[in-house]
C-alpha cells in the first residue's frame, strides 16, 4: 500500500533520532541484568541505530510483506547477527526477541503522534500492518536464535564425545583407538566417523579398535563395530579389534554376529604386533648402550 | 560419446574416475577395461576413485564386476581411495565387495599390486 | 509419516527423469538441497546415495518419471524430503521387493531396501499396471 509506507517511512527519516533513543531506553528498562552486563551501551546504540537505517530503506521499497524479498536482505542478516551472538551469549528465546519486539512502541508512539490533528482512519490500518511486520522480524530472530544455540550444543557434544575416544597415532601406519564405557549407537557412529577420517588423514594401512574398557556389547554396538571394520576395508586399511573380554566374545557368538574375516586379538600389544608385521617391520633386540 | 580415460603403465592400467557416472558411463568403463586387458595383456589394473563422492548400488556392483572380470584375465584389480562418507554409506546400504582388493592411495595401492605379483 | 512442512522459502526442485543422464542431475539437486540444510557431509551422502538408487528405479523400473526434492520441517527439525513417481508396471509384491537382494526382472536388488535404510522415513505406494510413489524423508 503505497500511501501506508509513506507514513511510517516519513516517520523514521523525521524522528530517527529521537526513536533511537526511545528503543535503547525501552531495551534497557525490559532488559535483564544479563543485557546491562553482556552489551555494552555503545554497542547496543551501533546494533539499533543499525536496524533502523536498515529498516527503513526496506520499507522504502515498498514492501511490508515479503521478508523473501530483496530489499529486506541486510536488516535480515543484521538481524541474524544480532540473534546469533545473542544466542552464543547464552540469552533466552525471548530476550533474544525483545530487541525486534521493543521497537514496536516508540514506533507506534510516534507513528500515532504524526495522525494527530489529520485524518485518524487511516492510522489502524497502518498500525496493523507495522505489528504484523515487527512480529515477523521478531519471529525471525527467535529461529535464528534456536539454530545458533543448537549449534553450540552440538559442537561441545561432539567435542565431549572426541576427548572421550582419542584416535592415537601409535606408529607410522599404525592408528589405535582406546574405547572406554559403554558404546551407545549414537557415540559409535560418531566415535568411528572419527577414526575413519584419521585413517585418511595420517594414511594409516591399519586401525586397532582397542575394546578392553567396554563392559558390554549389544547387537547393535556389535553390527556398527562389524560396519566400521567393513567401511575401513572399504577405504583400503584394515582393522583389528582387541581387548574382547570372554564375556563379550561370548555375546558375539550368542547374538550370533559374524566374526568372519576380522582380526581379533586379546591385548592391545598383541595387536600392536601383528600391525608391525603386516608392515614389514621386525622387532629385533639391539645392544644395549 | 563420452568415456572415461584409461592410462598404460606398463603392464598396469590406471583408470582415475573424476566424474559422477552415470550408468552406462560405468558399464561403458567395464567394457574398456575389459578389452584393454587383453589388448596389453595387463597384470594390474588401479582404479582411483578418490573423487568420487557417491558410490551407489549399481557402481558399486561395477566395481565388483570389474575386479572379478580382472581376475578372470589374470590381472590383479585393486580399488583405492574411497571416501570415508561413501565407505560408510556402502556398507549402510548392504555392500562391502568382498572381492575386491582396496588401497588408500595410488602409491599403496601400486605397492600392492607389485607385491602380489612379486610375493 | 511425520507431519512435514514444505519451507516457503524454498520451492521444491524438480527433476524429469528420462535418461540415464537425468539420475546424474538428481543426484546433484539432492546435493545442492542437503548442503544448503546444513546436512554434514556423511548425511549429505546418504541422501545422494538413496536419491541416486531411486531415480535409477523410477528409470529402469518404472520407465522414467519425475522427482521432487524440497526442505521440509517437522517444527522442530529440518529435513529434505523427496518424491520419485513413475506410471510404470508398478510393483506386485512390496513386500519382497523391500527385502535385500531381491530383483524385480533383472533390476537392481538392493535398490528398494537398501535405500530405506539411509533414510529416516520410508513411504511406498504401488499398484500393478499404474505405477509406483516412493516418498522419503531424511530429517537432519
Amino acid at each position: 500500500m503505497a500511501t501506508s509506507t509513506h507514513r511510517i517511512l516519513q516517520v523514521l527519516q523525521n524522528s530517527q533520532v529521537q526513536l533511537l533513543a526511545d528503543w535503547v531506553k525501552a531495551l534497557r528498562s525490559s532488559g535483564t541484568s544479563r543485557t546491562s552486563s553482556a552489551i555494552s551501551d555503545p554497542e547496543l546504540q551501533a546494533q539499533c541505530q543499525e536496524f533502523i537505517a536498515l529498516f527503513a530503506g526496506a520499507i522504502a521499497a515498498g514492501n511490508l510483506d515479503d521478508l523473501d524479498a530483496a530489499a529486506w536482505k541486510p536488516a535480515l542478516e543484521l538481524l541474524a547477527g544480532v540473534s546469533r551472538s545473542r544466542g552464543r551469549q547464552g540469552f533466552s528465546p525471548s530476550e533474544t526477541a525483545m530487541f525486534v519486539l521493543s521497537f514496536k512502541e516508540p514506533l507506534v508512539a510516534h507513528l500515532r503522534r504524526s495522525f494527530e490533528g489529520k485524518d485518524e482512519s487511516g492510522l489502524f490500518a497502518e498500525f496493523w500492518e507495522l505489528s504484523k511486520l515487527i512480529d515477523r522480524l521478531a519471529l525471525y530472530t527467535t529461529e535464528i536464535h534456536q539454530t545458533a544455540r543448537e549449534e553450540v550444543i552440538r559442537r561441545q557434544g561432539e567435542e565431549m564425545l572426541e576427548l572421550s575416544t582419542p584416535v592415537i597415532q601409535l606408529w607410522d601406519g599404525i592408528l589405535a583407538l582406546p574405547i572406554i564405557g559403554t558404546l551407545d549407537s549414537s557415540r559409535t557412529q560418531v566415535v568411528m566417523e572419527a577414526l575413519l577420517q584419521q585413517v585418511v588423514a595420517t594414511r594409516s594401512p591399519i586401525a586397532i579398535l582397542d575394546i578392553t574398557g567396554v563392559p558390554t556389547v549389544d547387537t547393535l554396538t556389535a553390527q556398527h563395530l562389524l560396519k566400521t571394520v567393513a567401511a575401513t576395508r572399504l577405504m583400503g586399511a584394515e582393522c583389528i579389534i582387541s581387548g574382547i573380554r570372554p564375556q563379550i566374545a561370548q555375546t558375539i557368538v550368542h547374538l550370533g554376529v559374524e566374526l568372519t574375516g576380522v582380526i581379533t586379538k586379546a591385548s592391545l600389544a598383541d595387536a600392536f604386533r601383528i600391525a608391525l608385521e603386516k608392515l614389514g617391520h621386525k622387532i629385533g633386540t639391539g645392544a644395549r648402550s | 560419446m563420452d568415456r572415461i580415460p584409461i592410462l598404460k603403465l606398463g603392464d598396469t592400467l590406471l583408470v582415475t574416475v573424476q566424474v559422477d557416472m552415470h550408468d552406462q558411463l560405468a558399464v561403458r568403463l567395464l567394457d574398456d577395461l575389459t578389452n584393454m586387458i587383453s589388448k596389453i595383456r595387463a597384470r594390474g589394473v588401479l582404479i582411483d576413485i578418490s573423487a568420487l563422492d557417491m558410490v551407489d548400488s549399481f557402481i558399486g556392483r561395477m566395481i565388483g564386476d570389474i575386479a572379478a572380470t580382472s581376475r578372470i584375465l589374470d590381472a590383479q584389480a585393486v580399488v583405492v581411495g574411497m571416501q570415508p562418507a561413501v565407505a560408510i554409506t556402502l556398507v549402510e546400504l548392504g555392500m562391502s565387495l568382498p572381492g575386491v582388493r582396496t588401497a588408500l592411495d595410488v602409491d599403496q595401492g601400486m605397492e600392492l599390486l607389485r607385491e602380489s605379483r612379486d610375493p | 509419516m511425520s507431519p512435514a512442512i514444505p519451507d516457503p522459502n524454498r520451492p521444491p526442485i524438480r527433476v524429469e527423469i528420462a535418461a540415464n543422464e537425468d539420475v546424474v542431475v538428481v543426484r546433484q539437486r539432492a546435493r545442492e538441497q542437503s548442503q544448503r540444510a546444513g546436512f554434514s557431509l556423511l548425511e549429505t551422502t546418504k541422501l545422494v546415495t538413496a536419491a541416486s538408487e531411486l531415480a535409477r528405479n523410477t528409470l529402469e523400473h518404472g520407465g522414467g518419471g519425475s522427482a521432487e526434492i524440497e526442505v521440509v520441517t517437522d517444527g522442530i527439525r529440518r529435513g529434505i524430503r523427496m518424491t520419485f513417481v513413475d506410471e510404470g508396471p508398478g510393483i506386485p509384491d512390496l513386500e519382497a521387493a523391500l527385502r535385500d537382494g531381491f530383483t524385480t526382472g533383472g533390476g537392481l536388488g538392493l535398490g528398494l531396501g537398501g535405500s530405506r535404510r539411509l533414510v529416516s522415513e520410508f513411504h511406498i505406494e504401488s499398484t500393478v499396471g499404474r505405477g509406483t510413489r516412493v516418498q522419503v524423508i531424511r530429517w537432519k
